[in-house]
Protein backbone atom coordinates (compact mmCIF):
# COMPACT_ATOMS: atom_id res chain seq x y z
CA UNK A 1 0.00 0.00 0.00
CA UNK A 2 1.23 3.40 -0.90
CA UNK A 3 1.42 6.14 2.18
CA UNK A 4 -2.18 7.17 2.97
CA UNK A 5 -3.91 10.22 2.44
CA UNK A 6 -4.65 12.32 5.25
CA UNK A 7 -7.40 12.09 6.99
CA UNK A 8 -10.05 13.66 9.33
CA UNK A 9 -8.44 14.61 12.79
CA UNK A 10 -11.16 12.00 14.42
CA UNK A 11 -9.82 9.28 12.20
CA UNK A 12 -6.22 9.95 12.79
CA UNK A 13 -6.79 9.87 16.33
CA UNK A 14 -8.40 6.34 16.23
CA UNK A 15 -6.16 5.51 13.69
CA UNK A 16 -2.75 6.54 16.58
CA UNK A 17 -4.71 4.25 19.12
CA UNK A 18 -4.22 1.20 17.16
CA UNK A 19 -0.76 0.22 17.15
CA UNK A 20 -0.82 -3.38 15.41
CA UNK A 21 -2.31 -6.96 15.15
CA UNK A 22 -5.94 -7.21 13.76
CA UNK A 23 -8.73 -4.75 13.88
CA UNK A 24 -12.28 -4.27 12.39
CA UNK A 25 -13.54 -0.69 11.20
CA UNK A 26 -17.46 -0.92 11.58
CA UNK A 27 -18.80 1.27 9.21
CA UNK A 28 -15.74 1.91 7.69
CA UNK A 29 -17.37 3.99 4.78
CA UNK A 30 -14.63 5.04 1.96
CA UNK A 31 -12.13 3.38 3.57
CA UNK A 32 -10.18 6.14 5.10
CA UNK A 33 -9.35 4.96 8.20
CA UNK A 34 -8.83 1.69 6.83
CA UNK A 35 -6.33 2.89 4.45
CA UNK A 36 -4.55 4.28 7.22
CA UNK A 37 -4.88 1.02 9.30
CA UNK A 38 -3.36 -1.34 6.25
CA UNK A 39 -0.53 1.52 5.60
CA UNK A 40 0.52 0.43 9.31
CA UNK A 41 0.69 -2.93 8.68
CA UNK A 42 -2.38 -3.39 11.20
CA UNK A 43 -4.59 -6.40 9.49
CA UNK A 44 -7.19 -4.12 9.40
CA UNK A 45 -10.91 -5.33 7.96
CA UNK A 46 -13.65 -3.06 7.28
CA UNK A 47 -18.29 -3.65 7.14
CA UNK A 48 -19.92 -1.03 5.57
CA UNK A 49 -23.83 -0.92 5.29
CA UNK A 50 -23.71 1.19 1.67
CA UNK A 51 -22.99 -0.98 -1.40
CA UNK A 52 -21.51 1.83 -3.25
CA UNK A 53 -18.96 2.63 0.13
CA UNK A 54 -18.15 -1.30 0.14
CA UNK A 55 -17.20 -1.44 -3.70
CA UNK A 56 -15.24 1.40 -3.34
CA UNK A 57 -13.18 -0.33 -0.73
CA UNK A 58 -12.65 -3.53 -2.61
CA UNK A 59 -11.77 -1.45 -5.37
CA UNK A 60 -8.90 0.29 -3.83
CA UNK A 61 -7.29 -3.34 -2.30
CA UNK A 62 -9.33 -3.02 1.01
CA UNK A 63 -11.14 -6.06 3.23
CA UNK A 64 -14.56 -5.19 3.31
CA UNK A 65 -17.82 -6.51 3.41
CA UNK A 66 -21.50 -5.46 3.37
CA UNK A 67 -23.04 -5.87 6.54
CA UNK A 68 -25.09 -3.81 9.65
CA UNK A 69 -23.19 -3.24 13.13
CA UNK A 70 -26.30 -4.42 14.76
CA UNK A 71 -26.65 -7.47 13.00
CA UNK A 72 -23.40 -8.97 11.62
CA UNK A 73 -21.51 -8.78 14.27
CA UNK A 74 -22.73 -11.97 16.04
CA UNK A 75 -20.99 -14.07 12.57
CA UNK A 76 -17.42 -13.46 14.43
CA UNK A 77 -16.04 -15.78 17.04
CA UNK A 78 -14.90 -14.20 20.17
CA UNK A 79 -11.34 -12.26 20.51
CA UNK A 80 -11.36 -12.27 16.78
CA UNK A 81 -9.75 -9.08 17.11
CA UNK A 82 -7.37 -6.60 19.12
CA UNK A 83 -9.51 -3.55 18.09
CA UNK A 84 -12.77 -3.36 17.31
CA UNK A 85 -13.75 0.14 15.64
CA UNK A 86 -17.06 1.91 15.80
CA UNK A 87 -16.51 5.61 14.58
CA UNK A 88 -19.20 7.96 14.50
CA UNK A 89 -22.26 4.78 14.18
CA UNK A 90 -23.23 4.16 17.93
CA UNK A 91 -25.76 6.64 17.88
CA UNK A 92 -27.00 4.97 14.72
CA UNK A 93 -27.96 1.72 15.65
CA UNK A 94 -30.93 0.06 17.01
CA UNK A 95 -29.09 -1.13 20.13
CA UNK A 96 -26.35 0.72 21.19
CA UNK A 97 -25.90 -1.54 24.24
CA UNK A 98 -26.11 -4.92 22.68
CA UNK A 99 -23.11 -3.44 19.52
CA UNK A 100 -21.08 -2.26 22.11
CA UNK A 101 -21.49 -5.76 23.81
CA UNK A 102 -20.82 -7.65 20.62
CA UNK A 103 -17.21 -5.06 19.91
CA UNK A 104 -16.64 -6.46 23.65
CA UNK A 105 -16.72 -9.96 22.88
CA UNK A 106 -15.05 -9.77 19.37
CA UNK A 107 -12.39 -7.91 20.30
CA UNK A 108 -10.03 -7.32 23.23
CA UNK A 109 -10.54 -3.61 22.86
CA UNK A 110 -13.14 -1.28 21.36
CA UNK A 111 -12.98 2.29 20.21
CA UNK A 112 -15.72 4.32 19.97
CA UNK A 113 -16.44 8.01 18.80
CA UNK A 114 -20.02 9.39 18.65
CA UNK A 115 -21.25 13.34 18.90
CA UNK A 116 -21.94 14.79 22.36
CA UNK A 117 -25.47 15.55 22.52
CA UNK A 118 -24.59 17.58 25.92
CA UNK A 119 -22.40 20.18 23.21
CA UNK A 120 -23.74 23.77 24.19
CA UNK A 121 -24.57 24.57 20.69
CA UNK A 122 -26.74 21.44 20.88
CA UNK A 123 -28.74 22.49 24.47
CA UNK A 124 -28.52 26.23 22.98
CA UNK A 125 -30.85 25.09 20.21
CA UNK A 126 -33.03 23.32 22.07
CA UNK A 127 -33.54 25.48 24.81
CA UNK A 128 -33.43 28.62 23.04
CA UNK A 129 -34.53 27.66 19.75
CA UNK A 130 -37.38 25.34 20.67
CA UNK A 131 -35.91 23.27 17.72
CA UNK A 132 -33.74 19.79 17.40
CA UNK A 133 -30.58 20.71 16.81
CA UNK A 134 -28.59 21.14 13.66
CA UNK A 135 -24.74 21.19 14.01
CA UNK A 136 -21.82 20.49 12.52
CA UNK A 137 -21.56 17.33 13.78
CA UNK A 138 -25.52 16.48 13.62
CA UNK A 139 -26.41 18.10 10.31
CA UNK A 140 -29.43 16.01 9.33
CA UNK A 141 -33.05 16.84 10.15
CA UNK A 142 -35.20 15.93 12.27
CA UNK A 143 -37.40 13.95 9.55
CA UNK A 144 -34.23 11.99 8.18
CA UNK A 145 -31.59 11.90 10.17
CA UNK A 146 -30.23 8.31 10.76
CA UNK A 147 -29.13 8.85 14.22
CA UNK A 148 -31.83 7.15 16.36
CA UNK A 149 -30.19 6.83 19.85
CA UNK A 150 -28.01 10.25 20.45
CA UNK A 151 -26.29 10.34 24.51
CA UNK A 152 -24.01 12.61 25.63
CA UNK A 153 -20.83 12.22 26.90
CA UNK A 154 -21.75 11.87 30.29
CA UNK A 155 -24.57 9.07 29.07
CA UNK A 156 -21.78 7.07 27.66
CA UNK A 157 -19.72 7.16 30.86
CA UNK A 158 -22.84 6.14 32.35
CA UNK A 159 -23.30 2.60 30.18
CA UNK A 160 -19.50 1.69 30.94
CA UNK A 161 -20.48 1.84 34.57
CA UNK A 162 -23.59 -0.29 33.94
CA UNK A 163 -22.08 -2.85 31.94
CA UNK A 164 -18.22 -3.29 33.90
CA UNK A 165 -16.21 -1.69 30.92
CA UNK A 166 -13.05 -0.24 31.78
CA UNK A 167 -13.06 2.96 30.09
CA UNK A 168 -8.83 2.78 29.15
CA UNK A 169 -8.70 6.25 27.05
CA UNK A 170 -11.60 9.35 26.56
CA UNK A 171 -10.21 11.80 24.42
CA UNK A 172 -12.78 14.98 23.71
CA UNK A 173 -12.22 16.94 20.84
CA UNK A 174 -13.76 20.61 20.11
CA UNK A 175 -15.72 21.95 17.13
CA UNK A 176 -12.33 21.75 15.10
CA UNK A 177 -11.36 18.12 16.25
CA UNK A 178 -8.51 19.35 18.49
CA UNK A 179 -8.30 17.25 21.81
CA UNK A 180 -9.82 19.38 25.12
CA UNK A 181 -8.46 19.09 28.46
CA UNK A 182 -11.16 19.96 31.11
CA UNK A 183 -13.06 18.35 33.93
CA UNK A 184 -16.13 15.73 33.13
CA UNK A 185 -18.57 18.65 33.61
CA UNK A 186 -16.63 21.38 31.19
CA UNK A 187 -15.35 18.35 28.85
CA UNK A 188 -19.35 17.55 28.50
CA UNK A 189 -20.32 20.86 27.84
CA UNK A 190 -17.75 21.94 25.41
CA UNK A 191 -16.74 18.42 23.37
CA UNK A 192 -18.12 18.19 20.12
CA UNK A 193 -17.85 14.52 19.88
CA UNK A 194 -15.48 11.88 22.11
CA UNK A 195 -13.46 9.01 21.30
CA UNK A 196 -13.32 6.01 23.83
CA UNK A 197 -11.05 2.90 24.29
CA UNK A 198 -12.74 0.18 26.03
CA UNK A 199 -11.89 -2.81 27.49
CA UNK A 200 -13.91 -5.55 28.95
CA UNK A 201 -12.83 -5.46 32.96
CA UNK B 1 1.34 -38.51 -27.57
CA UNK B 2 -2.19 -38.44 -27.34
CA UNK B 3 -2.94 -41.75 -28.10
CA UNK B 4 -1.09 -42.87 -24.60
CA UNK B 5 -4.51 -43.78 -22.54
CA UNK B 6 -5.86 -45.89 -25.94
CA UNK B 7 -8.80 -43.68 -26.21
CA UNK B 8 -10.28 -43.31 -29.63
CA UNK B 9 -11.08 -39.14 -28.93
CA UNK B 10 -14.61 -37.90 -30.20
CA UNK B 11 -14.19 -34.71 -32.67
CA UNK B 12 -14.33 -32.04 -29.76
CA UNK B 13 -11.78 -34.22 -27.82
CA UNK B 14 -9.10 -34.11 -30.70
CA UNK B 15 -9.91 -30.60 -31.97
CA UNK B 16 -8.83 -29.83 -28.46
CA UNK B 17 -6.11 -31.42 -27.09
CA UNK B 18 -4.45 -30.06 -30.46
CA UNK B 19 -5.01 -26.89 -29.07
CA UNK B 20 -4.24 -27.20 -25.72
CA UNK B 21 -1.61 -29.12 -23.38
CA UNK B 22 -2.37 -32.11 -21.52
CA UNK B 23 -0.95 -34.39 -18.94
CA UNK B 24 -1.75 -37.83 -17.82
CA UNK B 25 -1.61 -38.17 -14.01
CA UNK B 26 -2.60 -40.82 -11.24
CA UNK B 27 0.29 -43.12 -13.23
CA UNK B 28 2.01 -44.21 -10.30
CA UNK B 29 -0.82 -44.26 -7.59
CA UNK B 30 -4.38 -43.85 -8.65
CA UNK B 31 -6.40 -41.22 -7.67
CA UNK B 32 -8.77 -42.28 -5.24
CA UNK B 33 -12.68 -40.43 -5.89
CA UNK B 34 -15.19 -39.90 -3.52
CA UNK B 35 -17.43 -42.38 -4.50
CA UNK B 36 -14.37 -44.73 -3.31
CA UNK B 37 -13.25 -46.20 -7.18
CA UNK B 38 -9.54 -45.35 -7.84
CA UNK B 39 -9.42 -43.86 -11.38
CA UNK B 40 -6.07 -43.97 -12.89
CA UNK B 41 -4.15 -43.35 -15.16
CA UNK B 42 -6.36 -39.95 -16.30
CA UNK B 43 -5.85 -37.55 -18.64
CA UNK B 44 -6.17 -33.72 -18.21
CA UNK B 45 -6.41 -30.99 -20.82
CA UNK B 46 -5.26 -27.53 -19.68
CA UNK B 47 -4.24 -24.36 -21.07
CA UNK B 48 -1.96 -21.76 -19.98
CA UNK B 49 -1.43 -18.05 -20.68
CA UNK B 50 1.89 -15.98 -19.29
CA UNK B 51 4.88 -17.44 -17.83
CA UNK B 52 5.17 -18.74 -14.36
CA UNK B 53 7.84 -16.23 -12.85
CA UNK B 54 11.32 -18.22 -10.68
CA UNK B 55 9.81 -17.94 -7.48
CA UNK B 56 6.85 -19.48 -9.04
CA UNK B 57 4.36 -17.23 -7.08
CA UNK B 58 2.37 -15.63 -9.75
CA UNK B 59 0.22 -19.09 -10.75
CA UNK B 60 -3.80 -18.36 -11.48
CA UNK B 61 -6.03 -21.09 -11.49
CA UNK B 62 -9.21 -20.57 -13.25
CA UNK B 63 -11.81 -22.66 -12.90
CA UNK B 64 -14.64 -23.27 -15.06
CA UNK B 65 -18.22 -23.54 -15.09
CA UNK B 66 -20.76 -26.10 -15.91
CA UNK B 67 -20.57 -26.53 -19.76
CA UNK B 68 -16.82 -24.44 -19.68
CA UNK B 69 -13.50 -25.31 -20.59
CA UNK B 70 -10.26 -25.23 -20.52
CA UNK B 71 -10.30 -22.44 -23.35
CA UNK B 72 -10.23 -19.31 -21.58
CA UNK B 73 -8.71 -16.89 -23.53
CA UNK B 74 -8.23 -17.69 -26.91
CA UNK B 75 -9.96 -19.07 -29.75
CA UNK B 76 -12.00 -22.12 -28.79
CA UNK B 77 -11.11 -24.86 -31.00
CA UNK B 78 -14.16 -26.50 -31.55
CA UNK B 79 -16.57 -23.38 -31.98
CA UNK B 80 -14.29 -21.22 -33.26
CA UNK B 81 -15.63 -18.44 -30.86
CA UNK B 82 -13.46 -16.39 -28.38
CA UNK B 83 -12.35 -17.61 -25.43
CA UNK B 84 -15.28 -17.67 -22.98
CA UNK B 85 -13.77 -15.41 -20.37
CA UNK B 86 -11.62 -12.90 -22.70
CA UNK B 87 -13.74 -10.12 -20.63
CA UNK B 88 -11.53 -11.02 -17.99
CA UNK B 89 -8.38 -12.46 -18.93
CA UNK B 90 -5.84 -10.68 -21.74
CA UNK B 91 -3.23 -7.89 -22.64
CA UNK B 92 -4.22 -5.20 -20.37
CA UNK B 93 -7.22 -6.99 -19.15
CA UNK B 94 -7.69 -7.44 -15.04
CA UNK B 95 -5.63 -10.57 -15.20
CA UNK B 96 -3.22 -10.02 -17.43
CA UNK B 97 -0.39 -12.91 -19.09
CA UNK B 98 1.72 -10.73 -18.38
CA UNK B 99 2.08 -10.75 -15.21
CA UNK B 100 0.17 -13.53 -14.35
CA UNK B 101 0.80 -17.57 -14.95
CA UNK B 102 -2.87 -18.30 -15.80
CA UNK B 103 -4.19 -22.38 -16.07
CA UNK B 104 -7.28 -23.75 -16.75
CA UNK B 105 -8.18 -27.47 -16.64
CA UNK B 106 -11.28 -28.72 -18.15
CA UNK B 107 -12.62 -30.69 -15.13
CA UNK B 108 -12.81 -34.59 -14.81
CA UNK B 109 -15.64 -35.75 -16.38
CA UNK B 110 -15.93 -33.15 -18.99
CA UNK B 111 -15.28 -33.60 -22.47
CA UNK B 112 -12.60 -31.36 -24.24
CA UNK B 113 -9.95 -33.85 -23.39
CA UNK B 114 -9.75 -34.56 -19.74
CA UNK B 115 -10.84 -38.11 -18.72
CA UNK B 116 -14.62 -38.64 -18.49
CA UNK B 117 -17.04 -40.61 -19.52
CA UNK B 118 -16.45 -40.53 -23.40
CA UNK B 119 -12.90 -42.46 -22.44
CA UNK B 120 -12.17 -46.22 -22.38
CA UNK B 121 -12.02 -48.26 -19.08
CA UNK B 122 -8.24 -49.31 -18.80
CA UNK B 123 -8.97 -52.34 -17.27
CA UNK B 124 -12.02 -53.63 -19.58
CA UNK B 125 -10.76 -51.38 -22.86
CA UNK B 126 -15.02 -50.21 -23.21
CA UNK B 127 -16.21 -46.96 -23.44
CA UNK B 128 -16.51 -46.06 -19.81
CA UNK B 129 -20.64 -44.11 -20.70
CA UNK B 130 -22.12 -44.32 -17.52
CA UNK B 131 -20.04 -47.23 -16.45
CA UNK B 132 -17.60 -43.89 -15.56
CA UNK B 133 -17.66 -43.78 -11.59
CA UNK B 134 -19.70 -40.65 -10.47
CA UNK B 135 -17.26 -37.88 -9.68
CA UNK B 136 -17.70 -34.76 -7.16
CA UNK B 137 -16.58 -31.16 -6.99
CA UNK B 138 -13.64 -32.21 -4.56
CA UNK B 139 -12.48 -35.10 -7.04
CA UNK B 140 -12.68 -32.50 -9.42
CA UNK B 141 -9.86 -30.26 -7.74
CA UNK B 142 -7.94 -33.39 -6.63
CA UNK B 143 -7.45 -33.96 -10.61
CA UNK B 144 -6.64 -30.37 -10.60
CA UNK B 145 -4.25 -30.67 -7.64
CA UNK B 146 -2.33 -33.92 -9.10
CA UNK B 147 -2.26 -31.12 -12.19
CA UNK B 148 -0.39 -28.55 -9.93
CA UNK B 149 1.62 -31.06 -8.43
CA UNK B 150 2.90 -31.88 -12.19
CA UNK B 151 3.56 -28.19 -12.89
CA UNK B 152 5.72 -27.98 -9.65
CA UNK B 153 3.69 -25.13 -8.08
CA UNK B 154 3.60 -25.44 -4.44
CA UNK B 155 1.34 -22.31 -3.95
CA UNK B 156 -1.10 -20.53 -6.58
CA UNK B 157 -1.50 -16.80 -6.10
CA UNK B 158 -5.46 -17.34 -7.05
CA UNK B 159 -7.93 -19.61 -7.51
CA UNK B 160 -10.90 -17.70 -9.57
CA UNK B 161 -14.04 -18.89 -10.48
CA UNK B 162 -17.56 -18.43 -11.51
CA UNK B 163 -20.60 -20.85 -10.60
CA UNK B 164 -19.37 -24.64 -10.72
CA UNK B 165 -16.04 -22.66 -11.14
CA UNK B 166 -16.73 -20.91 -7.53
CA UNK B 167 -17.06 -24.16 -5.81
CA UNK B 168 -14.15 -25.65 -7.01
CA UNK B 169 -12.21 -22.28 -5.56
CA UNK B 170 -14.35 -23.05 -2.24
CA UNK B 171 -13.47 -26.49 -2.37
CA UNK B 172 -9.53 -25.71 -2.99
CA UNK B 173 -9.18 -22.98 -0.26
CA UNK B 174 -11.48 -25.31 2.49
CA UNK B 175 -8.96 -28.48 1.54
CA UNK B 176 -5.55 -27.32 0.44
CA UNK B 177 -5.57 -24.00 2.31
CA UNK B 178 -2.15 -23.21 2.30
CA UNK B 179 -1.68 -24.01 -1.70
CA UNK B 180 -4.22 -21.19 -2.00
CA UNK B 181 -2.78 -17.51 -1.47
CA UNK B 182 -6.23 -15.81 -2.61
CA UNK B 183 -9.19 -17.46 -3.77
CA UNK B 184 -12.35 -15.37 -5.87
CA UNK B 185 -15.48 -17.27 -5.76
CA UNK B 186 -18.42 -15.82 -7.54
CA UNK B 187 -21.52 -15.96 -7.92
CA UNK B 188 -21.68 -19.46 -6.17
CA UNK B 189 -22.74 -21.48 -3.29
CA UNK B 190 -21.25 -23.68 -0.41
CA UNK B 191 -24.02 -26.07 -1.39
CA UNK B 192 -26.71 -27.04 -4.09
CA UNK B 193 -29.91 -25.62 -3.14
CA UNK B 194 -32.88 -27.87 -3.81
CA UNK B 195 -34.18 -25.47 -6.86
CA UNK B 196 -30.89 -26.03 -8.49
CA UNK B 197 -30.82 -30.33 -8.00
CA UNK B 198 -34.47 -29.86 -9.14
CA UNK B 199 -33.74 -28.17 -12.57
CA UNK B 200 -30.30 -30.09 -13.36
CA UNK B 201 -32.74 -32.79 -12.84
CA UNK B 202 -35.12 -32.07 -15.96
CA UNK B 203 -31.88 -31.48 -17.65
CA UNK B 204 -30.81 -35.08 -16.93
CA UNK B 205 -34.23 -36.32 -17.91
CA UNK B 206 -34.59 -34.73 -20.82
CA UNK B 207 -31.36 -36.39 -22.05
CA UNK B 208 -32.43 -40.17 -20.55
CA UNK B 209 -35.81 -39.79 -22.48
CA UNK B 210 -34.27 -38.91 -25.73
CA UNK B 211 -34.34 -42.71 -27.70
CA UNK B 212 -30.99 -42.04 -28.65
CA UNK B 213 -29.41 -41.76 -25.64
CA UNK B 214 -29.08 -45.96 -25.44
CA UNK B 215 -28.93 -45.83 -21.93
CA UNK B 216 -25.41 -43.80 -22.26
CA UNK B 217 -24.24 -46.03 -24.81
CA UNK B 218 -25.42 -43.64 -27.78
CA UNK B 219 -21.52 -44.19 -29.16
CA UNK B 220 -21.16 -47.98 -29.26
CA UNK B 221 -24.84 -47.38 -31.64
CA UNK B 222 -23.38 -44.52 -34.19
CA UNK B 223 -26.41 -42.15 -32.46
CA UNK B 224 -26.56 -39.06 -30.37
CA UNK B 225 -29.44 -37.84 -27.92
CA UNK B 226 -29.44 -34.39 -29.40
CA UNK B 227 -33.31 -33.23 -28.83
CA UNK B 228 -32.72 -34.06 -25.19
CA UNK B 229 -29.42 -32.25 -24.98
CA UNK B 230 -30.69 -29.24 -26.28
CA UNK B 231 -33.59 -29.38 -24.36
CA UNK B 232 -31.26 -29.70 -21.09
CA UNK B 233 -29.71 -26.61 -22.57
CA UNK B 234 -32.39 -24.65 -22.82
CA UNK B 235 -33.98 -25.21 -19.58
CA UNK B 236 -30.69 -24.41 -18.29
CA UNK B 237 -29.67 -21.16 -19.99
CA UNK B 238 -33.38 -19.85 -18.83
CA UNK B 239 -32.02 -20.10 -15.14
CA UNK B 240 -28.33 -17.98 -16.51
CA UNK B 241 -30.72 -15.48 -17.68
CA UNK B 242 -33.25 -12.76 -15.39
CA UNK B 243 -36.94 -12.27 -15.86
CA UNK B 244 -35.74 -8.55 -16.76
CA UNK B 245 -33.48 -9.46 -19.57
CA UNK B 246 -35.63 -11.82 -21.41
CA UNK B 247 -38.21 -9.23 -21.51
CA UNK B 248 -35.75 -6.32 -22.45
CA UNK B 249 -34.05 -8.31 -25.18
CA UNK B 250 -37.33 -10.19 -26.37
CA UNK B 251 -40.54 -8.76 -24.86
CA UNK B 252 -43.45 -10.81 -26.71
CA UNK B 253 -41.51 -9.86 -30.09
CA UNK B 254 -42.51 -12.21 -33.00
CA UNK B 255 -39.61 -14.18 -35.00
CA UNK B 256 -39.18 -13.59 -39.02
CA UNK B 257 -43.39 -12.47 -38.80
CA UNK B 258 -46.08 -10.36 -38.49
CA UNK B 259 -48.61 -12.25 -37.07
CA UNK B 260 -48.96 -15.14 -34.25
CA UNK B 261 -48.85 -18.14 -36.38
CA UNK B 262 -51.60 -20.25 -34.80
CA UNK B 263 -49.07 -23.55 -34.85
CA UNK B 264 -45.88 -24.69 -32.67
CA UNK B 265 -42.90 -23.07 -34.82
CA UNK B 266 -41.16 -20.64 -33.20
CA UNK B 267 -43.54 -17.50 -33.05
CA UNK B 268 -41.21 -15.76 -30.63
CA UNK B 269 -37.89 -14.33 -30.68
CA UNK B 270 -37.60 -16.12 -27.34
CA UNK B 271 -38.32 -19.09 -28.23
CA UNK B 272 -35.83 -19.24 -31.72
CA UNK B 273 -33.68 -17.86 -29.13
CA UNK B 274 -33.64 -20.57 -27.28
CA UNK B 275 -33.97 -23.27 -29.80
CA UNK B 276 -30.45 -21.83 -31.19
CA UNK B 277 -28.86 -21.84 -27.68
CA UNK B 278 -29.81 -25.93 -27.68
CA UNK B 279 -28.74 -26.47 -31.43
CA UNK B 280 -25.78 -25.10 -30.96
CA UNK B 281 -24.91 -26.83 -27.65
CA UNK B 282 -24.95 -30.37 -28.94
CA UNK B 283 -22.20 -29.49 -31.85
CA UNK B 284 -19.85 -28.78 -28.24
CA UNK B 285 -21.24 -30.76 -25.59
CA UNK B 286 -21.56 -34.05 -24.69
CA UNK B 287 -24.86 -35.73 -22.97
CA UNK B 288 -23.32 -38.22 -20.62
CA UNK B 289 -20.85 -35.42 -19.54
CA UNK B 290 -23.57 -33.33 -18.80
CA UNK B 291 -25.11 -36.20 -16.61
CA UNK B 292 -22.14 -36.43 -14.86
CA UNK B 293 -21.13 -32.78 -14.18
CA UNK B 294 -24.71 -31.75 -13.44
CA UNK B 295 -24.50 -34.49 -10.59
CA UNK B 296 -21.24 -33.53 -9.41
CA UNK B 297 -22.69 -29.90 -8.53
CA UNK B 298 -25.76 -31.35 -7.17
CA UNK B 299 -23.16 -33.28 -4.44
CA UNK B 300 -21.97 -30.56 -3.89
CA UNK B 301 -22.01 -29.35 0.23
CA UNK B 302 -19.49 -27.95 1.82
CA UNK B 303 -20.90 -27.93 5.63
CA UNK B 304 -22.19 -31.34 5.00
CA UNK B 305 -18.25 -32.38 4.63
CA UNK B 306 -17.61 -30.23 7.76
CA UNK B 307 -19.82 -31.60 10.42
CA UNK B 308 -22.88 -29.32 8.83
CA UNK B 309 -20.46 -25.95 9.85
CA UNK B 310 -19.65 -23.96 6.97
CA UNK B 311 -17.60 -22.00 8.86
CA UNK B 312 -15.29 -25.46 9.87
CA UNK B 313 -14.33 -26.04 6.50
CA UNK B 314 -12.18 -22.11 6.94
CA UNK B 315 -10.97 -22.48 10.26
CA UNK B 316 -7.50 -21.14 10.54
CA UNK B 317 -8.04 -20.19 7.03
CA UNK B 318 -4.67 -17.90 5.78
CA UNK B 319 -6.49 -17.41 2.43
CA UNK B 320 -7.55 -14.01 1.43
CA UNK B 321 -11.00 -14.22 -0.04
CA UNK B 322 -13.25 -11.87 -2.08
CA UNK B 323 -16.56 -12.87 -3.13
CA UNK B 324 -18.87 -11.22 -5.73
CA UNK B 325 -22.57 -11.54 -6.37
CA UNK B 326 -25.09 -10.18 -8.63
CA UNK B 327 -28.42 -8.74 -7.56
CA UNK B 328 -30.53 -10.70 -10.90
CA UNK B 329 -28.93 -14.03 -10.17
CA UNK B 330 -31.31 -16.24 -9.07
CA UNK B 331 -29.65 -19.60 -9.38
CA UNK B 332 -26.82 -18.45 -7.37
CA UNK B 333 -28.51 -15.51 -5.54
CA UNK B 334 -26.90 -13.21 -3.04
CA UNK B 335 -28.04 -14.63 -0.02
CA UNK B 336 -26.43 -17.91 -0.94
CA UNK B 337 -22.77 -16.05 -1.35
CA UNK B 338 -23.31 -13.96 1.66
CA UNK B 339 -23.96 -16.92 3.88
CA UNK B 340 -20.32 -18.38 2.40
CA UNK B 341 -19.14 -14.45 3.83
CA UNK B 342 -20.60 -15.01 7.28
CA UNK B 343 -18.88 -18.65 7.65
CA UNK B 344 -15.65 -16.99 6.53
CA UNK B 345 -16.69 -14.23 9.18
CA UNK B 346 -16.85 -16.73 11.79
CA UNK B 347 -13.60 -18.24 10.73
CA UNK B 348 -12.22 -14.85 11.09
CA UNK B 349 -10.69 -14.94 7.87
CA UNK B 350 -9.68 -12.53 5.77
CA UNK B 351 -13.06 -11.53 3.23
CA UNK B 352 -14.21 -9.22 0.89
CA UNK B 353 -17.61 -9.09 -0.50
CA UNK B 354 -19.21 -7.12 -2.92
CA UNK B 355 -22.54 -7.31 -4.54
CA UNK B 356 -23.20 -5.92 -8.16
CA UNK B 357 -26.01 -4.22 -9.20
CA UNK B 358 -27.28 -5.66 -13.00
CA UNK B 359 -30.18 -7.33 -14.35
CA UNK B 360 -28.03 -9.99 -16.68
CA UNK B 361 -28.54 -12.47 -14.08
CA UNK B 362 -25.89 -15.54 -12.98
CA UNK B 363 -24.55 -15.32 -16.91
CA UNK B 364 -23.29 -11.90 -15.74
CA UNK B 365 -20.25 -13.07 -14.06
CA UNK B 366 -18.98 -13.88 -18.01
CA UNK B 367 -20.11 -10.40 -19.42
CA UNK B 368 -18.67 -6.92 -19.22
CA UNK B 369 -19.40 -6.23 -15.90
CA UNK B 370 -17.19 -2.74 -15.31
CA UNK B 371 -18.30 -3.62 -11.16
CA UNK B 372 -16.88 -6.74 -11.35
CA UNK B 373 -13.70 -5.89 -12.76
CA UNK B 374 -13.04 -3.18 -10.68
CA UNK B 375 -13.52 -5.39 -7.53
CA UNK B 376 -11.26 -8.33 -9.10
CA UNK B 377 -8.55 -5.40 -9.99
CA UNK B 378 -8.37 -3.90 -6.40
CA UNK B 379 -8.56 -7.63 -4.85
CA UNK B 380 -5.59 -8.93 -7.21
CA UNK B 381 -3.99 -5.52 -6.51
CA UNK B 382 -3.73 -5.66 -2.61
CA UNK B 383 -3.20 -9.43 -2.71
CA UNK B 384 -0.34 -8.77 -4.82
CA UNK B 385 1.22 -6.04 -2.98
CA UNK B 386 0.99 -8.87 0.19
CA UNK B 387 2.37 -11.67 -1.75
CA UNK B 388 5.03 -9.28 -3.24
CA UNK B 389 4.34 -10.23 -6.82
CA UNK B 390 6.25 -7.55 -8.93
Amino acid sequence: MSIAAPIRVDLQIISDMVKSGRALDIGCGDGALLASLVAKNVDARGIELSQAGVNACVASGLPVIQGDADTDLRDYPDDAFDYVILSQTLQATREPRAVLEQMLRVGKRAIVSFPNFAHWQVRFRIVFGGRMPETPSLPHKWYDTPNIHLCSIDDFRGLCRDMGVRIERAIVLDRNSNPIHLPPLLSNLIGEQAVFMLRRD
Amino acid sequence: MLDELQDDLSDAERKALAKCRHAVLGVERPMRLDCGVDLGPFRVAYQTYGTLNAAKSNAVLVCHALTGDQFVADTNPVTGKPGWWESLIGPGKVLDPERYFIICANVLSGCMGTTGPLARDPATGQYWNLRFPVVTVADMVRAQVALIDHLGIEQLFCVIGGSMGGMQVLEWAASYPKRVFAAVPIATAARHSAQNIAFHEVGRQAIMADPEWKGGDYRLHGTVPERGLAVARMTAHITYLSEQALQRKFGRNLQNRNALGFGFDADFQVESYLRHQGSTFVDRFDANSYLYITRAMDYFDLAGAHGGVLANAFKGSPTRFCLISFTSDWLFPTRENRAIVHALNAAAANVSFVEVETDKGHDAFLLDEPEMFRTLGGFLKGAGVARGLK
